[in-house]
């Protein structure tokens, strides 16, 4: 698939920070970045590009938790994920709350369902997990088999 | 210094009825502040998802909400397709788009009648589900069900959800039918002078709040962002059909109530026009396998857009599947609408972002922090609102009271 315009931009505008660009399908645009560069590269497609956060998505690798930041890019009908990924068994990488209020909810959820700290996050409280539930179990890792309600 | 009093409000939603705690801080009878918990009822639905077949998906992610049950199966099979990169036919294009405008006319009806009740208006809320309730016959006609519909799967729609031409016939004659109707309350909900009164200033959110908290759907077309996926990132068949996206500069509940209204009209027009020209052809793609790759999909749900992500590695079940409903956006800004409201426009407020919950009264309790007395309960609550409505009512310094008093209201 050929590349177009925006992941042209994307590439223009991150520069280095860009380990990896593939764009699937024509509304699709996958971007591999550093997980120290994140703030940065954030600051620089939301607020320099002006897309629209999304949400967050965090998943569970052998070795490592994938963090994934979706944006929208409506004007250019494509959905840009920045993906980056952080070592298990301390996954830690600085929040983007301070930047966009909007993911405060969604990194509560990562760090509660994965396990991912986020730095400089203003209120890393649990949001998902019930106030009971064991400190350092994640449902959400695959290691975490649910209990079988028949059983 | 004034005295400052906490409410809860919750865990039971003071309208929309599930679960979900907000603390309000209150000065008098304004909101200083508010602090929201969410997830009582959270039942890892993502988590089930890695468990089940791509193709069984679709029945889950269905039951994510009762009412968004066409929107969320269609975001995941365009993840899905997206990934397998093949054509899904013409028809079933045509079908989803059916469907999922229908459930936009219900929802923005179903929200319409309860906002109204709330306010104390409850003739708006006898007409909005007198005239709901003949497109839930509609779908169940043409899905065979009334929510829950199992219609969406990867690579097109269900052979039973095929019409002939009498349902599409029937389709046609329904639209038609409901469109004198809207058009009468929507003029009327636009001229009303109690809808004016209560909601035209209250509630705002800013277009710079919409974006710094992500909002979605009319909560964010009401304040002025002119985004909506079915125009800007478009799938199943709106970019055959003529219609328009609907957008509202002012960011207050009134706003968000009449681009539902108006969104309802042209989700009219778009199913007649659809019934109308919809192409013959199969109705299934019949994909063999899914192959390795990561897509995401997303569609405007009747409250904003519900955002799924796929990744698959090759085999039968996903290896993760990431949903994001349009609420998990949407009801964080109650911290930039509420802050600065009195407590009986707080109700409303909170309903204007059609918060997704399913509905069973519950209760709500206030108490205060210095006594600890239960003060106020959920129906005082929505008494409190009502009662507002009546006090502008018989107030003759406002513009609805001396309206309503030349009319002969009595209170």
């Amino acid at each position: 698939m050929s590349e177009s315009e925006l992941a042209g931009e994307l590439t223009s505008n991150l520069g280095e920070k860009v380990l990896e660009l593939k764009q699937p399908s024509p509304n699709n645009i996958f971007v591999t970045i550093r997980p120290e560069d994140i703030t940065e590269v954030v600051k620089v497609v939301w607020d320099g590009m002006q897309s629209r956060f999304a949400i967050v998505t965090g998943m569970d690798v052998p070795g490592a938790i994938e963090v994934l930041y979706h944006f929208v890019f409506d004007e250019k009908h494509t959905v840009v994920t920045l993906k980056t990924s952080v070592d298990k068994p301390f996954p830690e990488i600085e929040s983007i709350t301070p930047i966009i209020p909007g993911a405060e909810w969604i990194e509560r959820e990562v760090h509660d369902l994965l396990g991912v700290k986020f730095r400089n996050h203003p209120r890393l409280e649990r949001l998902i997990l019930a106030d009971d539930w064991p400190e350092g179990v994640y449902p959400l890792r695959k290691e975490y088999i649910p209990k079988d309600p028949n059983e | 210094m004034s005295h400052r009093t906490l409410i809860p409000v919750g865990p039971y939603h003071p309208l929309q009825e599930e679960a979900e705690f907000f603390q309000l801080h209150v000065e008098g009878e304004t909101v200083v502040d508010m602090d929201v918990r969410i997830s009582y009822n959270h039942r890892g639905i993502e988590k089930l998802c890695e468990s089940k077949t791509f193709d069984q998906v679709p029945f889950v992610v269905e039951r994510v909400c009762g009412i968004c049950s066409a929107s969320h199966p269609l975001a995941y099979v365009q993840a899905v397709e997206t990934i397998v990169g093949e054509p899904v036919p013409e028809r079933a294009l045509y079908l989803r788009t059916i469907v999922n405008e229908l459930e936009r006319i219900h929802s923005h009806m179903l929200w319409l009648g309860l906002a109204g009740h709330f306010i104390g208006y409850n003739t708006v809320f006898m007409w909005a589900w007198r005239y709901r309730e003949p497109v839930l016959d509609l779908l169940e006609l043409i899905t065979g069900s009334r929510i829950n519909y199992a219609n969406c799967k990867v690579g097109g729609v269900r052979a039973d959800a095929d019409l002939d031409s009498e349902q599409l016939a029937a389709t046609v004659k329904a639209m038609d039918e409901l469109q004198g109707p809207m058009e009468m309350l929507t003029n009327a909900v636009l001229d009303d002078p109690v809808l004016h009164a209560r909601l035209k200033g209250v509630g705002v959110l800013t277009k710079e709040d919409a974006r710094r908290y992500g909002c979605a759907g009319p909560t964010s077309r009401g304040s002025g962002v002119p985004y909506d996926v079915r125009e800007h990132d478009t799938y199943a068949a709106y970019d055959r059909l003529d219609w328009k996206t609907i957008v509202r500069d002012e960011g207050d509940v009134f706003a968000k109530t009449v681009v539902r209204c108006l969104e309802i009209l042209e989700s009219i027009k778009m199913i007649r026009q659809a019934a109308k020209e919809i192409p013959g052809g199969p109705i299934d793609a019949e994909y063999r396998e899914i192959p390795e790759g990561e897509a995401c999909g997303h569609v405007e749900a009747p409250r904003g857009e519900t955002f799924h992500y796929v990744r698959s590695i090759g085999n039968n079940y996903p290896y993760r599947h990431k949903i994001r409903a349009p609420s998990y956006v949407n009801v964080p800004s109650f911290k930039a609408t509420c802050i600065g409201q009195p407590i009986s426009d707080v109700c409303i407020t909170l309903a204007a972002v059609d918060p997704c919950y399913s509905c069973t009264e519950r209760m709500a309790a206030v108490r205060d922090v210095r006594s600890g007395k239960k003060t106020l309960n959920f129906h005082d609550l929505i008494h409190l609102s009502q009662e507002k409505t009546r006090s502008l009512m018989r107030d003759p310094s406002t513009a609805l009271g001396a309206l309503s008093l030349s009319k002969g209201f009595k209170g």
